[in-house]
């Protein structure tokens, strides 16, 4: 399986290789001038980049998100589930290194196999880092207004929190 | 949205570090973020080069543009707007073809380029609906193979790392649903609201 994974992108970037040069497109010139847009983009992605990742940073290293996280304990316990959860279910959205360290903690604490192990894993690989997919690919287009992106998008952050918590009690 | 959260998130953790004492730790986590910030930045550029680089020759091959009319009918039914724009239609089908697979370094280059695309259309100073849905779509999972929970659960001795295949499947998929309904609903709601 992760063999299927990695064997993936070579082959793609094969492929559209392959079939460029079938058709007759210079595939060098045609990389060079796409690959020239990648430094623009990512020079205008920086600022963005540094805000939020100081915000998340500041967030965690002032115990501000651990406090938060010790009041949802109670939650936690009506819920049926290791308190350990719900931090996860709110560092998610924020911070995907943080969200990996933490879901790595809770497998080697209770193991990769116990329930709540099952939950951590299902949790983590459910969604994706919400506000840095939103602050990235909105920043990229110095768009300021959201909308009706945040909530919609938190919408399936905390759907994915209820499946993931009632999957594994139903199946195991 | 992001000013008032950001805002929020920087004067919270001040005044709450303030109260338990922990504001020492704060000035070396304001220049560790930064310098990750910039790290990431460093480490990202590559791929973003190379990705894009391989973008422009499946989109001069014409290859995304097959993509896009093969998936045409479910994109075109996602984003209305772009119904009879090819060429975002095959940016977006290569974000998610690339989400699918699991290829993240892939997917953000694609899906910027995509936005830019979207973007260069729309004649407003506020994304349109067709923008709003492909970065809620990007802050759901549709992974199909989640190898790097796999692996990071084998690492840990999980007998069967990949026994919560199915329970992945089955939230990821529902949360994307619920994230599409409310993207869907506010449409709807707006488009009768412009009507009315």
């Amino acid at each position: 399986m992760a063999q299927a994974g990695a064997a993936a992108m070579p082959l793609i970037v094969g492929l559209i290789v392959l079939f460029g040069y079938l058709k007759g497109v210079n595939v060098f010139d045609a990389f060079v001038e796409g690959a020239k847009e990648g430094v623009s983009t990512s020079v205008r992605l920086l600022p963005t980049l540094v805000g939020l990742i100081v915000g998340v940073t500041l967030l965690r290293s002032s115990g501000l998100l651990d406090a938060v996280c010790h009041l949802a304990a109670p939650v936690a316990q009506a819920l049926g589930i290791s308190s350990e959860i719900l931090p996860l279910a709110l560092l998610r959205p924020i911070s995907g290194s943080g969200a990996s360290a933490y879901t790595l903690s809770l497998l080697q604490q209770f193991g990769p196999d116990s329930e709540t192990g099952r939950i951590a894993s299902v949790l983590a690989s459910s969604t994706e880092t919400t506000f840095y997919a939103v602050a990235v690919y909105f920043g990229a287009c110095g768009y300021r207004h959201l909308r009706y992106t945040i909530p919609a998008a938190l919408t399936g952050d905390f759907a994915a929190l209820c499946l993931a918590i009632f999957t594994v009690k139903c199946f195991g | 949205m992001l000013n008032a959260l950001w805002f929020g998130m920087i004067v919270a953790s001040v005044l709450y570090a303030l109260v338990s004492g922990e504001i020492g730790n704060l000035s070396t986590a304001l220049l560790d973020g930064s310098s990750t910030a910039v790290e990431l930045t460093v480490s990202m550029l590559g791929s973003l080069c190379a990705w894009l680089g391989f973008l422009k020759i499946a989109e001069k091959s014409g290859l995304t543009e097959r993509m896009a009319q093969v998936l045409s009918p479910l994109i075109g039914r996602l984003f209305p707007e772009y119904r009879e724009d090819l060429e975002i239609q095959g940016k977006i089908c290569m974000n998610l073809s690339a989400n699918l697979l699991g290829l993240g370094n892939a997917a953000t280059p694609l899906g910027l380029s995509a936005m830019r695309a979207m973007s260069e259309k729309n004649p407003s100073d506020v994304p349109s609906r067709g923008m709003i849905l492909f970065v809620v779509l990007n802050t759901a999972s549709i992974q199909l193979l989640p190898v790097n929970m796999a692996t990071m659960r084998a690492s840990c001795g999980s007998a069967e790392p990949f026994a919560i295949l199915p329970h992945i499947w089955i939230a990821s998929a529902g949360a994307l649903l619920c994230c599409v309904t409310v993207c869907k609903l506010v449409e709807q709601r707006e488009k009768r609201i412009a009507n009315s």
